[in-house]
């Protein structure tokens, strides 16, 4: 395992320094180890599939990272610094982005309004600078703005025009699930993690975000983390695959490795995960 | 699976649309529900008093009192209601016909059937004891001082008859429909703006307009209502619905245009709330002058509940320190602070103070969510309230003597604003309300004001997308304490005392209602609620236009609540974003949706999507 680990790692990232590493990383609720000692290392430039069936804990390691729940035990370190005990909007201030796998928009706020909202902790006018209307006020409203649109244009045409100004409650749901990236990035993180970005989708749509999901780390230059049930899907898109299963981490390694993994086959059993 | 994929099941059948119900088929259960939920109403409405009481104001001269009226109205809304159909996709929805007019008529005669049933029984059993409020007038009233089997038998005719009136209602296309709706609206609002319309023709010379349209003791009379609704009626439809033409219009205005558009309403507005205090008698500037204060209440409490999401049920704590800080820095009697500042020095010290108020009150608070943090509000609320009223501060606040002898608000030296001359407080109270609009409308389309939004909607996904959740809440309380602050300090002034007994929970619930009835985080609907409830209503103490409802006040805001949460839970004038968007541009994207046919975005969030075969 730690060979595996371990040559995964020079892989991908040569010698560098890991951009976010999971030491140890235990989650308890109440008796029931959701995380139990989990080792995880996520490099820049990369993108990384977490797998594994239903209760495994992937979302409960995405809920941890961004402190949303906490750490029982263990250490989780992004860019040389811990993140325990951050409150999550300081996790994501430090730049880790997230969307949810139940996807939660800020329903009666318009398309434009949930991604400049977003970029709250990268700005930093005051309630003076709104009343005075300031120009430094407008001069950052004006960027905000301009930014807020230049993301939502990464998606083609779905959420421009008059998409941007209606409620993000009228979206259908792939435009909804695209909107949640596209909240992410505006938090300008260097890591993004997303959860089931392509859950009921259909194969159209699914192949291409899976398609967006590659461009995001090529222009946009972010790690990725992504949970994901659809094995096509995790074929194309990862350079590196992480199986959960009860909380522990029984495989690593590249797609061919880790689908033909006998244990891994096992934690799916009867599923024919390893099906291309 | 496959009749849900478009190309393979060829043209969809034509839904079957507008043919008529016949005459007899009903949802029966729909009807008895509507029947007795009415019935119930009314027979409370009787014993709560209020016919008696509100028989005393009359709308039409000599035909219709208030106290009939409130009678009259809900077999008529029962009526109109039953015959509603919720509009589905792809439902047909049938045509109104007689089918209408029955229903409303079974409707009108169960609700009817209310106050019949009362009637027997309250002649034959001796129930004063339970109903407190039984008296011989109102079985007087009730039986039109007639035996009780008339009144059985009127109640049962006027119900149904109601009934069958709203269910008529229903077939008049959408042109009679506005007509005979802007003649009942004419009517009603001429009786219930009596007051002001006599008071500001007074100032205009224009009295005898007025005396022929009122009756000398009140009351529209009978000639001129019905000249009036002849006139209203006559302009509805030679108006042919341009206003909500215009409306429609204006919601659709983009950049300058819509700029101009709005820059004019406003300027229009402005010149009237100027000019009409002018021609206004002090009653009238009484009435106006406790409606901005509310207004300006309702703004605050708007930033907190309406923007940020924040329940705060002890908003008064805010107005009470705003007042009492006010009292005992400008007036003499205040023991403690010998030095009395002029009034806009003082008020520098109550934004501050009262801002730090909402920054000690918030700080705990503001960590709790949900119904923790209404009931942990509600409690401060108090506490602040019992603070004032207590022995151990007496020395400041002067217990529950208060602080009497208030001078006015002193402006410049230019003039001196006090509850002598309210029309002087009417513009001061217009200037702060200028303020608070600015300050809203600036927070709201700022970085801060989005962050609060994103907070109401969702506090923990505004947390993970980087926002210091508590940071934000705290300054919405700060805003919004600030804000009710302008109001106690205005408030102070006008009186001339400040008693803990001003600042009960009530005010608190009052001030709620207001926000929630107009719009919550709509500023317009804000404003317009105010207007309308405590402008009709009045405020937990202040009379407003209806006086004779004073005492059925709360009763009346408890129901709005009620009745609002489960209608209209947007509120009276819901966000321009909704109603703006989402009737036009729903077809525009459907149109866009049609045009592609690869599409993804097809079926949107209701129903499956069709599932492609491998
Ligand atoms: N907030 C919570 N409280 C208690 N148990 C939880 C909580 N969140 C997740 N769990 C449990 O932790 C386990 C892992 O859940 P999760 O991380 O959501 O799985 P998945 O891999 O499907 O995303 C499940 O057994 C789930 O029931
Ligand atoms: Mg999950």
């Amino acid at each position: 395992m730690t060979d595996m680990q371990a040559a995964a790692g020079a892989a991908a990232a040569g010698v560098r320094q890991p951009l976010l590493e999971t030491r140890r990383l235990s989650v308890d609720f109440g008796g029931l180890k959701a995380l139990d000692d989990l080792d995880l290392e996520i490099y820049e430039g990369e993108i990384v599939s977490v797998i594994g069936p239903n209760g495994a804990g992937k979302t409960t390691l995405f809920n941890a990272i961004t402190a949303t729940v906490e750490s029982s035990d263990g250490d989780i370190v992004f860019e040389g610094q811990s993140l325990l005990g951050l409150d999550p909007n300081r996790v994501t201030s430090s730049g880790i982005a997230r969307t949810f796998q139940n996807v939660r928009l800020f329903a009666n706020m318009s398309v434009l309004e949930n991604v400049m909202v977003s970029q709250h902790c990268r700005t930093k006018q005051h309630a003076f600078g709104a009343l005075l209307y300031t120009k430094a006020f407008r001069q950052e409203e004006a960027e905000i703005r301009q930014r807020a649109e230049e993301i939502l244009g990464f998606f083609g045409t779905r959420l421009v025009g008059y998409r941007m100004d209606q409620p993000a409650f009228t979206l259908s749901y792939a435009n909804r699930r695209r909107l949640e990236i596209a909240r992410a990035m505006a938090t300008q993180p260097k890591l993004i993690l997303l959860d089931e970005p392509v859950a009921g989708m259909n194969p159209v749509e699914s192949a291409e975000l899976t398609g967006l999901i590659g461009r995001l780390r090529d222009e946009w230059g972010f790690a990725i983390v992504v949970i994901e049930h659809d094995m096509g899907v995790v074929r194309e898109v990862s350079d590196r695959v992480v199986v959960l299963d009860h909380g522990v981490k029984i495989a690593e390694g590249d797609y061919a490795d880790v689908a033909n993994d006998p244990q891994v086959i096992e934690a799916y059993l009867g599923k024919g995960a390893g099906d291309p | 699976m496959n009749t849900t994929l478009p190309p393979t099941t060829g043209p969809q059948p034509e839904a079957p649309r507008a043919a008529p119900r016949p005459a007899f088929t009903h949802d029966w259960r729909r009807i008895a529900r509507m029947g007795s939920v009415a019935a119930f109403g009314q027979v409370f409405i009787a014993l709560s008093n209020m016919p008696v009481r509100l028989d005393e104001r009359l709308i039409v001269k000599p035909v219709l009192s208030l106290g009939y009226l409130v009678l009259l109205i809900l077999p008529f809304a029962a009526g109109y209601r039953q015959g509603h159909q919720i509009k589905r996709e792809n439902m047909p929805v049938c045509a109104p016909g007689p089918n209408e007019v029955v229903g409303g008529f079974l409707c009108g005669l169960i609700t009817g059937g209310g106050l019949s049933l009362l009637a027997v029984l309250v002649t034959h059993f001796d129930l004063r004891e339970p109903l407190v409020n039984w008296s011989p007038v109102l079985l007087d009233l009730l039986s039109f001082s007639n035996e009780m089997w008339f009144a059985v038998v009127i109640w049962l005719a006027i119900g149904a008859g109601m009934g069958a009136a709203g269910g008529v209602l229903r077939l008049l296309g959408p042109k009679s429909h506005r007509v005979v709706v802007t003649m009942a609206l004419a009517v009603a609002g001429a009786a219930v703006l009596e007051s002001l319309v006599v008071d500001v023709a007074e100032g205009l010379g224009l009295e005898p307009l007025t005396d022929r349209l009122y009756a000398p003791r009140g009351g529209v009379a009978w000639p001129s209502a019905l000249g009036l609704a002849a006139v209203s009626g006559l302009l509805a439809v030679l108006g042919r619905g341009r206003f909500r033409q215009a409306r429609v219009r204006h919601a659709q205005m983009e950049g300058a245009q819509r700029t101009r558009a709005n820059l004019g309403l406003i300027i229009a507005t402005a010149a009237v709330l100027i000019v009409l205090p002018l021609f206004a008698g002090k009653l009238t500037n009484e009435l106006l002058a406790n409606v901005g204060l509310f207004v300006l209440l309702a703004l605050g409490l708007n930033v907190v509940v309406g923007l940020a999401g924040i329940l705060d049920l002890g908003y008064v704590a805010f107005f009470a320190v705003g007042s009492y800080t006010a009292a005992v820095l400008t007036a003499a009697t205040s023991p403690k602070i010998a030095p009395e500042m002029p009034w806009l020095v003082a008020l520098i010290v109550v934004v501050i103070i009262t801002g730090l108020v909402g920054l000690f009150i918030g700080a705990p608070v503001i960590r709790m969510r949900g119904d923790y943090l209404a009931i942990v509000t509600l409690g401060f609320g108090e506490i602040i309230r019992l603070l004032f009223l207590s022995d151990w501060l007496s020395g400041w606040f002067g217990g529950s003597q208060g602080i009497t002898k208030i001078p006015g608000a002193g402006i410049f030296g230019i003039t001196e604003v006090s509850g002598t001359d309210p029309r002087r407080v009417f513009y001061l109270v217009l200037a702060f309300c200028v303020v608070a609009i600015y300050i809203s409308w600036r927070l709201e389309r700022s970085r801060l004001g989005r962050a609060w939004m994103a907070v109401r909607e969702d506090e923990t996904v505004a947390e993970a997308m980087g926002i210091n959740t508590v940071n934000v809440k705290l300054l919405a309380f700060v805003v919004g304490a600030v804000l009710g602050s302008f109001s106690g300090a205005i408030f102070a002034a006008k009186v001339g005392s400040v008693f803990p007994a001003s600042f009960l929970i009530l005010v608190s619930i009052v001030i709620l209602v207001v926000v929630i009835f107009g719009g919550m985080g709509n500023i317009i609907g804000v404003i317009a609620g105010s207007a309308v409830l405590i402008g009709v209503l009045g405020g937990p103490k202040q009379p407003g236009l209806l006086a004779e409802f004073s005492e059925f006040k709360l009763l009346i805001y408890g129901a709005l609540l009620i009745w609002m949460m489960l209608a209209r839970p947007e509120g009276l004038i819901p966000s321009v974003r909704r109603t703006r968007e989402l009737r036009q541009q729903e077809m525009a994207q459907d149109a866009w949706l049609r045009g592609q046919v690869d599409d993804d975005d097809a079926g949107g969030a209701d129903g499956p999507r069709p599932a492609v075969q491998p």
